[in-house]
């Protein structure tokens, strides 16, 4: 359950870039999490429920860019679309790849007042 | 709560109310009495108009939601480097044998090397004990709920510790094949350990674990006549997850590869 781990660091970075630009009110939040990065959705969800309360994410409305993964092949560099960090070249078949994005956990934007 | 796991634990809040100022609900008339040094009094009314930008702004973050947890790994792997401390941590599921392998490791090598270890477990004392047992500085950390151990941790682990320089630092993670390998300790190498008596499809299964490791080690080799496991199978899973990984093959029990295991460990205190 490591989600919500990454749920607190969400909000202690809202914390923070809100103080910073000396706003009070966070609209909403805009997400980067790839499909590869280790977070479970469903778990992700629940651990934001609980853990968003009497913070300043408590009202914020929660928007996640999902971004899909993706490998290049380490025999013919053919970029591929992944699901996994050991799927096949769909050209050559070869097993080993390198994985170019879906990784990803940041936090891109908020919109406060 | 916890901010780790979610737990009732109070120990570690970090979750607090931001100071809210409610302006809108602020009156802006308002009257006020003055004295001044005359004994004169005087008296006005008035409004004061206030121009609030309502205007929602878009802050522009692109922050790494674990950049805490990578910035104090970084500054504790600046530590280790600047002490000549190579850092391991191991991490497996339960029970794959990572504190007998740690335990003969230090028994086996303590005349040659320096060690110090941080165990990592939600409850009990009891590793920490068995290393104690060999006379090797020793610092335990319980998670309580929590199901790996980060930089922060370790940042206060060391601090206690404080390991000696040119030696090697083990650090044992909590059993758990997933949520540690999220968690960047500053350690020089992750090594993952998996036994014989677990599925040899272990590395796809948790496929997170694999590829952030650097060293595979495969112990309970002496038990694969009784079980069925294969370990060419489990290393070509393993390599089609993370083809740069390093594998070792083992018994803690009989001894065998382990020569193998020590070979790279004094390699690595040299450098």
């Amino acid at each position: 359950m490591h989600e919500l781990s990454i749920v607190m660091g969400i909000i202690d970075i809202a914390k923070k870039e809100l103080k910073r630009a000396e706003l009070s009110k966070i609209e909403t939040i805009e997400l980067e999490i790839g499909t590869l990065s280790g977070v479970e959705f469903e778990a992700f969800d629940f651990a934001w429920k609980i853990a968003v309360n009497d913070t300043v994410l408590e009202k914020a409305e929660c928007n996640i860019n999902r971004i899909e993964a993706k490998a290049k092949c380490v025999s013919c560099g053919h970029i591929f679309k992944t699901s996994s960090v050991f799927d096949q070249c769909p050209k050559c078949n070869e097993l080993f790849s390198e994985i170019l994005s879906g990784k990803e956990l940041r936090v891109k934007s908020l919109t406060a007042s | 709560m916890c901010t780790t796991c979610g737990c009732g634990s109070t120990d570690r809040i970090l979750i607090s109310k931001p100071p809210q100022i409610n302006v809108d609900e602020v009156s802006l008339k308002h009257d006020h009495h003055h004295t001044d040094e005359t004994g004169h009094h005087h008296h006005h009314d008035h409004d004061h108009e206030h121009h609030h930008s309502h205007e929602k702004t878009v802050l522009d973050i692109e922050q790494d939601i674990l950049q805490n947890n990578n910035l104090l790994a970084e500054r504790n792997r600046g530590y280790f480097e600047a002490k000549n401390i190579f850092t391991i941590n191991l991490v497996s599921s339960p029970g794959s044998g990572k504190t007998s392998l740690l335990e003969r490791t230090l028994k086996d090598l303590k005349s040659e090397i320096n060690f110090s270890v941080i165990e990592g477990d939600q409850q009990t004392f009891n590793d920490a004990n068995r290393i104690q047992a060999i006379k090797i500085p020793v610092v335990q950390i319980n998670t309580g709920q929590a199901c790996h151990l980060d930089s922060d941790m370790i940042n206060k682990a060391v601090k206690e510790l404080k390991p000696p320089d040119n030696s090697i630092l083990f650090i044992e993670n909590v059993g758990n094949l997933v949520c540690p390998s999220l968690f960047d300790l500053g350690e020089n190498k992750r090594v993952v350990v998996i036994s014989v008596t677990e599925g040899d499809d272990k590395p796809i299964k948790y496929p997170d674990m694999f590829l952030s490791s650097d060293i595979c080690i495969i112990n309970k080799i002496d038990l694969l006549p009784y079980v069925n496991f294969s370990v060419d199978k489990a290393k070509e899973y393993a390599m089609r997850v993370n083809h740069h990984l390093e594998f070792f093959e083992v018994s803690v029990t009989s001894g065998e590869g382990m020569d193998k295991w020590y070979d790279w460990l004094k390699k690595q205190v040299k450098r």
